[in-house]
């Protein structure tokens, strides 16, 4: 009897993302993996292991320490005709990069009226959880959200960072794809051979009838066991996961909504100005009838990210989402 | 490529590939040298530095020089007349964009004007296959790559934000965060580096752009990865305001050294010697020698842009001394000591010249203001469903004024 290949594999998300950057270097020559400490070492959090052994150092690059010298080249390459995957070691690191991004990648197809492309991938291990030091567990994705050009997504389990990382390198457009670091190690069954969601399309993942709960990235599996406690309360709550920030899903939210009539929007950054403060203008204005609550929003103060013995405060956890929960179903 | 540039693709092709053959040797035995030069301790800020590399002085005489000549023995009267009639024709082109910028017309310009030999030199050393990242004031070099120079208008009106296709004339749009360029620039030539091609890059930039950091990390990056690239540093002794004693304390050639590739500053207003250093840095490029740092010693001798105001910051007698060393001035002196053009070739020049005027300015007041969607054009390649909604919605609130307007 002949075998069939499996094609299913039970992984942890980072190694996830390793397989599909491998896939990605396999089936593209133009495809680059480039980064601090991304070739011998395999990336701080391992996600590129073994990737420079390989594919070679042309293609897996370790670059000088210097952020927007990476984005800067990477911008280079693109126009070269390549499509570069670049790291940025840490959320809090990215900020000397922020000006090549702001005012180079996520313009240059405009400025060019359409002439040139940016294929370009900025990979940023995001969020706390992890007890790290000061500038590694920050959630700067609504800054990256809030400029045209760009487009932001974040995975929340494996098989979801497996296929978003190919469409994202499929991507003619620059797209900054957070990695919820805290999941790294979170197993989840990837098929290799699936036809995947479209990249920016929000997915339900939890189907509920009192309230939304929206989250992405780190979040969702926060949201699921917050759904999963109140089931124990006989309160019926949708999860549903973005996986994009920009474009949001907005469809799919007002789907939601529309039957739930609440929501409360999940995430580790801070609530002011951040993603969820959208998601609570645009689906007031879209279900204004629908809404049996206004929109509610658990995420980060507005304060520095606080040193690691305080950040289970900060932090979104089970109590805050259900406390969130309650208030929206008080109304 | 427009039909006013002078030289042909060709002939800059074959021209640089003889220079190539003696570049590749020149540079490896004129390694320990330059670091003598890089290193000398009398090297100063202030242009009298004997270091610099000059061709042609001020009253037009031909001065030899042991390392450069060779990169231009071949060049021909016809060449010299090219060269001249490239930066009468650059500068005619400068100073009609200042007069459409005060009539109305563009709301911005930032001339070129005193550059223009930096510009034409380092410009026709390049070859086809070469790629050329300029800041926004390179207008002589986008003549010499074969941009219309109406195009370069296009920004400066306010009707697009670039509006060239870079890969058309593999001269990239005009960049106006200081800097940044040099870094794509880099990775550019990185990109060459892999394909296993010997085309090279050159990057412009400025003397208050070499206290960017992105630049500081292009040399890193260039060094490292030995990327065929040229750093063209115009130092026109001015970043608005500020003179270049407020970004440096050396002499901003020998900041290549402590990245581990040579610098060499040259006579920003002599377009021989420009052509030749330009030459050299990019044949050095091509035998994977890796960046050059030039520092071309040059002066703006008008504003920053139109919007500037020099005289609250610089005196008249800089300015005078500087129009002695004038670029255009000084070839035409030489074309005429040595008899290779005559008054028939200047004023034929003269008349092409004003055409070019003319041209311009009819180019500029054609040039319509673009449609109102275009604000939403382009943003993405592969679209983004907030765009689509959001110009859906300006299209439906455009629609609703039907009626008010009669129609």
């Amino acid at each position: 009897m002949a075998a069939e290949a499996v094609t299913v594999k039970n992984m942890a998300l980072a190694k996830a993302i390793n397989e599909s950057l491998r896939r990605a270097l396999e089936n593209d020559p133009k495809v680059l993996v480039m980064g601090e400490d991304v070739g011998k070492l395999g990336g701080v959090f391992r996600v590129t292991d073994g990737l420079q052994k390989d594919f070679g150092e042309s293609r897996v690059i370790d670059t000088p320490l210097a952020e927007s010298g990476i984005v800067g080249t990477a911008i280079g390459l693109a126009l070269r005709g390549y499509r570069p995957v670049v790291e940025i070691q840490f959320d809090g690191f990215v900020f000397p990069a922020y000006d090549q991004i702001v005012t180079q990648l996520a313009k240059m197809h405009a400025r060019s009226l359409g002439k040139v492309k940016m294929p370009v991938v900025i990979r940023i291990p995001y969020g706390g959880g992890i007890g790290a030091v000061e500038h590694h567990s920050e959630s700067p994705e609504a800054l990256f959200a809030h400029v045209a050009g760009l487009k932001v997504v974040s995975p929340s389990n494996a098989s979801d960072a497996y296929w978003m990382m190919q469409q994202a390198i499929q991507s003619d457009d620059p797209v900054i794809y957070f990695e919820p670091k805290r999941r790294y190690w979170d197993k989840g069954e990837v098929d290799t051979e699936a036809i995947p969601a479209p990249l920016h399309k929000a997915q339900v993942v939890r189907e509920g009838a009192d309230l939304t709960l929206a989250a992405y990235g780190p979040m969702v599996k926060l949201c699921q066991e917050a759904a999963a406690a109140a089931a124990e309360e006989g309160k019926s709550l949708e999860v549903l996961d973005l996986r994009s920030v920009s474009p949001l899903d907005f469809d799919a939210i007002q789907a939601s909504v529309q039957k739930t009539r609440r929501l409360v929007v999940v995430h580790e950054a801070p609530v002011f100005f951040g993603s969820g403060a959208e998601i609570a203008a645009r689906i007031t204005e879209r279900c204004f009838y629908h809404l049996e609550a206004p929109v509610l929003r658990v995420g980060g103060y507005h304060a520095p990210y606080p040193p690691a013995r305080l950040e289970e405060t900060y932090l979104p956890d089970l109590d805050r989402v259900l406390d969130a929960v309650d208030r929206s179903l008080a109304y | 490529m427009t039909v006013e540039s002078t030289a042909a693709r060709t002939s800059r092709r074959s021209a640089g590939s003889k220079a190539g053959t003696s570049g590749t040797k020149a540079a490896g035995t004129t390694g320990s040298k330059r670091t003598t030069r890089t290193t000398a301790k009398k090297a100063a800020a202030d242009g009298a530095d004997p270091q610099l590399v000059q061709l042609l002085t001020p009253e037009g005489k031909r001065v030899k020089n042991a390392e450069y000549d060779k990169y231009v023995a071949g060049i021909t009267p016809e060449d010299l007349r090219g060269l001249y009639r490239d930066m009468v024709l650059t500068r005619r082109f400068d100073a009609e964009a200042t007069a459409l910028q005060r009539q109305g017309e563009l709301g911005l310009w930032a001339s070129l004007l005193g550059q223009e030999a930096a510009q034409i030199g380092s410009g026709r050393a390049t070859r086809e296959d070469d790629y050329v990242f300029p800041t926004y004031r390179e207008h002589g070099v986008a003549w010499c790559r074969g941009v219309d120079p109406t195009n370069l208008l296009g920004m400066f009106r306010g009707v697009n934000n670039g509006g060239w296709d870079p890969n058309g004339n593999n001269f990239h749009l005009y960049t106006i965060v200081i800097g940044s360029q040099t870094l794509h620039a880099t990775g550019y030539a990185m990109g060459i580096a892999k394909d296993g091609a010997d085309s090279a890059v050159i990057a412009y930039f400025g003397d208050g752009a070499s206290s960017q950091g992105d630049v500081a990390e292009s040399f890193t990056f260039s060094a490292v990865y030995n990327a065929p690239v040229v750093f063209f540093c115009q130092n026109n002794q001015w970043a608005i305001s500020e003179p270049t004693e407020k970004q440096t304390r050396v002499p901003l050639y020998q900041r290549a050294q402590g990245f581990g590739f040579p610098g060499v500053r040259v006579d920003g207003n002599d377009v021989l010697a420009c052509l030749a250093v330009t030459r050299w840095a990019l044949e050095r490029a091509r035998a994977g020698e890796g960046p050059t740092l030039v520092e071309a010693y040059t002066y703006r001798m008008g504003a920053h842009t139109t919007s500037d105001d020099p005289t609250r910051y610089r005196g008249d007698e800089e300015r005078l001394a500087w129009e002695a060393k004038d670029p255009i001035l000084r070839l035409r002196r030489h074309l005429e000591a040595a008899n290779h053009a005559d008054e028939g070739f200047f004023a034929e020049l003269e008349t092409e010249s004003e055409a070019l005027g003319r041209r311009v300015r009819e180019a500029v007041r054609a040039m319509p203001d673009p449609d109102h969607f275009a604000i939403f054009e382009n943003a993405y390649a592969d679209g983004h469903a907030l765009v689509d909604e959001e110009r859906a919605q300006f299209a439906a609130y455009q629609a609703s004024f039907t009626d008010a307007e009669g129609v």
